[in-house]
């Protein structure tokens, strides 16, 4: 695989990730089960969205075809999408968002480490200053994982819940394809399946401390950064975050 | 603004005569421009009406997320998201202030919650409109906030200590959100024909909204004459609203927007715009919750604080395992 080629779909996977995860979180806006957790999730997606502009900013540039971060966001069908399927999974109860959040930074915050001092210079700034943010993300969905875990029955069971259906979507981060290989090879980004290791420990210790049970290995759902088979729900997020730029094709806002 | 027709005692201003000792020596700390403190003694009346008014404001904060919220996840552009954002999670932080100023009078946050989710507290009337186009959102920064600015940048200086500092706080940010909203309708009204129409539309549903924020007239109300006197509230409803429509106008114009009030004019001798008064039996009608939103905002309020029971729960059992696990150890 052409390099270039490979350091585009690498960074619209970043750029995805960030960019769906973002959108999801936001959905809580003004609906949280308490104050502080409203003003948490919106920080939490205005992180994310940050980070999107520039993953989303630097793909733009790499591929060269004039496009910006917008017109990447908001102007691609979901086939063109590369995010992971976990971060398109809907939000469920808070449990449900709480777990995917946790699952993504526990990923997220070693990936980003790792292309800190990777390689290519402006990925490495740009992750670097993600990382700051995703530590402080991870931090938070941690202790809510075990707050809430090790808490009454009922959250228990909820968070248990949580985990037993998220659970088949953390495979696919640690299954390497071409694109990736061709990231390992020019020294930009580590070998996803080397990332396996500290995730599992990092996961063992939470689930420990929430008293929550990892499960047995089921069938991995993959399919997302391929972009070959999305789940229905990345449909609906785009019909409605792009409905304003599709609607009224170029105005400006 | 987010506080209206707020409850004083309802009796009226006393004369120094008619006051008690401990009352006169108050009343000469809040002529005097000295700061009210929590431990400091203070009329029942004067904390009664705080209450009120400060709960009030920081409801309209919490439910002023929602018509917000609508659109971020249909904001046109990542950096439009990222903006509105940054302003909802404000006026999420803004409620948070305010209900911290009100804990120290005395009433819980929760107390306050379940007073919002029975109905026995109101929020602003402004927050019961819908948000139906992305102009919509620069309406409401640019009239909501603006209207609600008016307000709370005299109230840095009320009496009540805890109040005036979370007025400062929220006021260092109220002037952002106004214009990243007024920037919002720039770009509208500079826009497409779609979005002038859009910007109009929006323009023209919020102008009588916005004008009801201030309340109606309370020129001669007594709870708006003994709340003045205790710096509890600096100016009249219709003080507010002309500065609004005299600072607002102008801004229209230069939007090349038309303000929807045929009877607008510039008044020479008054040195301010004349302008018809809003419709009064909606404003009633939106304060008794018949607003065209009120039923959707309580219920998604309400939702919010029902689903969250359980983490609620769950958080405070983990806190008190890891309390009695610490005391264990010791
Ligand atoms: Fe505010
Ligand atoms: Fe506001
Ligand atoms: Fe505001």
């Amino acid at each position: 695989m052409d390099e270039n080629a490979a350091l585009f779909e690498f960074l619209l996977r970043m750029g995805d990730n960030t960019l769906i995860l973002g959108h999801r979180v936001s959905e809580w806006c003004g609906h949280a089960p308490v104050l502080e957790e409203d003003i948490a999730l919106a920080n939490t997606a205005l992180d994310l969205i940050g980070q999107t502009q520039m993953w989303l900013g630097l793909a733009g540039e790499i591929e060269g075809q004039g496009r910006s971060a917008d017109d990447l966001a908001f102007l691609r069908d979901a086939w063109d999408f590369r995010n992971l399927l976990l971060v398109e999974q809907p939000n469920g109860d808070f449990g449900q968002t709480m777990m995917r959040q946790f699952l993504f930074d526990a990923w997220h915050l070693p990936m980003l480490t790792m292309l800190a001092v990777g390689g290519h210079e402006r990925i490495a700034e740009i992750a670097a200053k993600a990382a700051k943010e995703a530590a402080y993300h991870l931090d938070r969905s941690a202790d809510l994982v075990i707050g809430l875990g090790d808490g009454t029955e009922e959250s228990h069971a909820r968070m248990q819940a949580a985990l037993d259906l998220l659970w088949p979507y953390m495979a696919e981060p640690f299954e390497a394809d071409e694109v990736d290989a061709a990231m390992t090879e020019a020294g930009v980004a580590p070998d996803p399946g080397t990332m396996r290791g500290a995730f599992m420990e990092k996961v063992g210790a939470v689930m420990d401390a929430a008293t929550l049970t990892v499960p047995e290995r089921r069938f991995a759902q993959t399919g997302g950064k391929s972009g070959v088979r999305h789940s229905e729900h990345l449909g609906h997020i785009l019909t409605q975050m792009q409905w304003l730029q599709r609607a009224y094709p170029g105005a400006a806002w | 603004m987010y506080a209206q027709m707020v409850q004083s005692t309802g009796k009226g201003v006393k004369s120094r005569a008619e006051m008690t000792e401990d009352e006169r020596r108050f009343q000469d700390r809040v002529d005097a421009g000295e700061k009210i403190e929590p431990k400091d003694w203070m009329p029942e009346g004067y904390r009664r009406t705080l209450i009120r008014q400060i709960g009030q404001h920081a409801h309209s904060e919490i439910v002023g997320q929602l018509p917000e919220g609508n659109w971020i996840t249909r904001a046109p552009t990542l950096e439009r998201k990222a903006i509105l954002l940054a302003k909802v999670q404000d006026e999420a932080g803004h409620g948070l202030y305010l209900y911290c100023a009100a804990e120290t009078l005395g009433v819980s946050r929760d107390e306050l919650t379940e007073d919002l989710l029975s109905g026995r507290m109101k929020y602003s009337s402004i927050f019961n409109y819908p948000t139906l186009t992305w102009a919509d959102m620069g309406a409401v920064g640019w009239l909501v906030d603006g209207a609600a600015i008016m307000n709370q940048v005299p109230l840095q200086r009320t009496s009540y200590g805890p109040y005036s500092r979370a007025m400062i706080r929220i006021c260092k940010e109220e002037s952002f959100h106004q214009r990243q909203g007024y920037d919002i309708m720039l770009k509208m009204a500079r826009g497409t024909p779609a979005q002038k129409r859009m910007a109009q539309d929006a323009l023209n549903r919020f102008w009588y909204p916005s004008l009801m924020m201030f309340g109606p007239s309370d020129a001669d109300s007594v709870h708006s004459a003994q709340s003045m006197a205790w710096k509890i509230k600096i100016n009249t409803n219709d003080e507010l609203r002309q500065k609004f429509v005299d600072q607002t106008v102008p801004q229209a114009e230069f939007l090349g927007l038309t303000v929807p009030d045929p009877d607008l004019k510039w008044n020479e001798e008054r040195g301010h715009y004349d302008f018809s008064e809003p419709d009064w039996s909606e404003f009633f009608a939106v304060i008794a919750g018949e607003g065209p939103c009120n039923a959707e905002r309580m219920a998604a309020r309400r939702k919010a604080w029902d689903d969250g029971a359980w983490v609620r729960e769950g958080l405070m059992a983990h806190a008190e395992k890891k309390r009695a696990a610490k005391v264990a150890a010791e």
